[in-house]
């Protein structure tokens, strides 16, 4: 070894004085994610699929018809919403269940990290990577309105982006949570994927449901869902579609408070699941 | 004398115990470690010797927070062993390298660093004199997963030294590398001592332990069964310290 420096220590202190960097950890964790991402090829082969899928319809004007260009709109939001369920499911899932199969989670451990530091760390860094993949996601679709459209309602489309970062975020939270629970990385990304879609395209039929059929089912089902998050309501996409009135500043609020209060929830639960959880 | 060395120890183990429960019902508990009391001083290289499955791990792991005890108490620096602010001056090397493959080393320190709190200009000095100490501050920008083995256990070493420890923990920090790499690990404990550093390792390597450490606690079956400065058990049992070891464990080492 080279005859470096290394700073000596009279005396060596037999008690700790530090105070824990908690917010510096979190954000040093949410780092590392965010470079693992960066250096994966999931966003950038589903960036190109979409772009191409996208310009290739673009490319065709059925009939004549000048507002064809909605139906690209569509297409293109949908490959967005699919490619960043794909980014946000398999990132999060895989997250502590790799550092556990790697053994990387042991020598991460033995610095002054709590568990639910480790958790918030691998959420904040699957959000704000998410996040990032979302904007070059939008900045694209911009692009491709304003160059076909005459009139593009900017407002409506980054409201629609937070939207999608919320339902992102509660996403995140409950592959974190799915996680702990399941053990093979595989099956809780499969897990989730059925979860979700079934939250996002099924949820809001439940009431109906629940109205046809006799007790106690009837009262199982509402319980249901109104405890179930409902993310068919972060789905904006038929305002950028069809140029309908983005939605009020309230009611964006109000879907925050709701994404914030079950992001909250499934990460307090994840802390729980893997503060109870033996590592050896 | 004792009551004022006990207070002073940074590293306090007392009656652990820990069982680990069968995953099948019906099936018997493990009891990994039994009663185990250890004290290590500031300033001392403390060998942490034992047949494989004496417990030496386990009580690695419970001093890390990894396993919670089932009975008794561990303590850093006099705090609480389960509070994570107990592990804010040490150093861990385990016994393989276990690191983000896609980051650099460089990249690594500077994650760990941000972790300890460590200012960002002072942790650019520091990720500096690590990497010249262990030798890669010419591959600093190459990822990971293009060193070899022996670079690796090097980034470990960088990396348990970056918060610039007090204690220093290291599971078994020869295994697997040759004969050269063993002794520049050795001369780096021993350089820490002369630092004025506290190092607490597991090894194999007896010949090792002789070498570097001023005291040893010998583990079998989960029990501490003998514990002391090395000049004082060589003297005691009139031979070196492997024929203690094999004297103690005998032929009831589970391996």
């Amino acid at each position: 070894m080279a005859d470096a420096p290394l700073d000596r220590r009279d005396a060596c202190p037999t008690t700790l004085t530090h105070k824990e960097p908690r917010m510096n950890t979190v954000l040093a964790l949410s780092g590392v994610v965010i470079l693992e991402l960066c250096r994966r090829k999931d966003f950038y082969v589903l960036f190109v699929l979409t772009t191409l899928i996208t310009l290739v319809f673009g490319a065709v004007n059925f009939f004549g018809d000048s507002s064809i260009f909605r139906y690209v709109k569509e297409i293109c939001l949908l490959l967005i919403w699919l490619s960043m369920l794909v980014i946000a499911i398999t990132t999060a899932a895989r997250q502590i269940p790799a550092e556990r199969e790697s053994r990387t989670l042991f020598p991460l451990l033995a610095k002054p990290v709590s568990r639910a530091q480790v958790v918030l760390g691998k959420f904040l860094g699957c959000w704000l990577a998410c996040g990032a993949a979302l904007v070059v996601f939008y900045v694209f679709l911009t692009v491709l309105s304003a160059t076909r459209e005459p009139h593009f309602a900017l407002s409506g489309l980054l409201q629609s982006m937070w939207l999608h970062w919320l339902f992102l975020a509660i996403v995140i939270a409950m592959s974190l949570l799915g996680s702990l629970v399941f053990a093979a990385p595989s099956s809780n990304s499969t897990i989730c994927f059925v979860v979700v879609g079934g939250l996002w395209l099924l949820a809001r039929h439940l009431n109906k449901v629940a109205l046809q059929l006799a007790e106690p089912i009837n009262s199982i089902l509402y319980f249901i869902y109104f405890t179930i998050p409902h993310l068919d309501i972060f789905d904006v996409r038929d305002v950028l579609v069809h140029g309908w009135p983005a939605p009020s500043l309230g009611m964006c609020a109000l879907a925050t408070l709701y994404a914030a209060i079950y992001t909250a929830f499934f990460l307090v639960a994840a802390c729980w699941v893997f503060r109870r959880k033996a590592l050896n | 004398m004792a009551d004022t060395r006990s207070t002073n120890a940074i590293l306090q183990v007392q009656g652990l115990r820990v069982v680990y429960r069968s995953p099948g019902a019906g099936q018997p508990e493990k009891v990994a470690v039994n009663g185990l009391n250890l004290e290590v001083f500031p300033g001392e290289v403390f060998g942490f010797l034992g047949p494989n499955g004496a417990g030496k791990t386990t009580t690695m792991n419970v001093l890390l927070g990894f396993v919670n005890a089932t009975a008794g108490a561990a303590s850093l620096f006099g705090v609480d062993v389960r509070r994570p602010i107990a592990r804010q001056r040490i150093g861990y090397l385990p016994e393989q390298t276990y690191y983000y493959k896609f980051l650099t080393a460089e990249e690594i320190l500077r994650f760990y660093g941000r972790i300890f709190g460590i200012p960002k200009s002072e942790l650019e000095q520091r990720i500096d004199a690590v990497l010249k100490l262990v030798e890669l501050d010419s591959v600093r920008r190459r990822p990971l997963k293009s060193y070899s083995k022996g670079m690796q256990q090097r980034v470990g070493l960088a990396q348990a030294l970056i918060n610039n420890p007090d204690l220093l923990i290291l599971d078994e920090p020869t295994s697997g590398l040759d004969p050269l790499g063993r002794m520049k690990v050795r001369t780096l404990i021993q350089r820490l001592k002369q630092e004025g550093k506290t190092v607490f390792f597991s090894s194999h390597e007896l010949g090792e332990v002789e070498t570097v450490c001023d005291r040893v606690a010998i583990l079998n079956q989960g029990e501490v069964k003998v514990t002391g400065r090395v000049d004082d058990l060589v003297r005691e049992h009139q031979c070196n310290l492997e024929q203690i070891f094999l004297k103690i464990v005998g032929g009831s080492s589970s391996n």
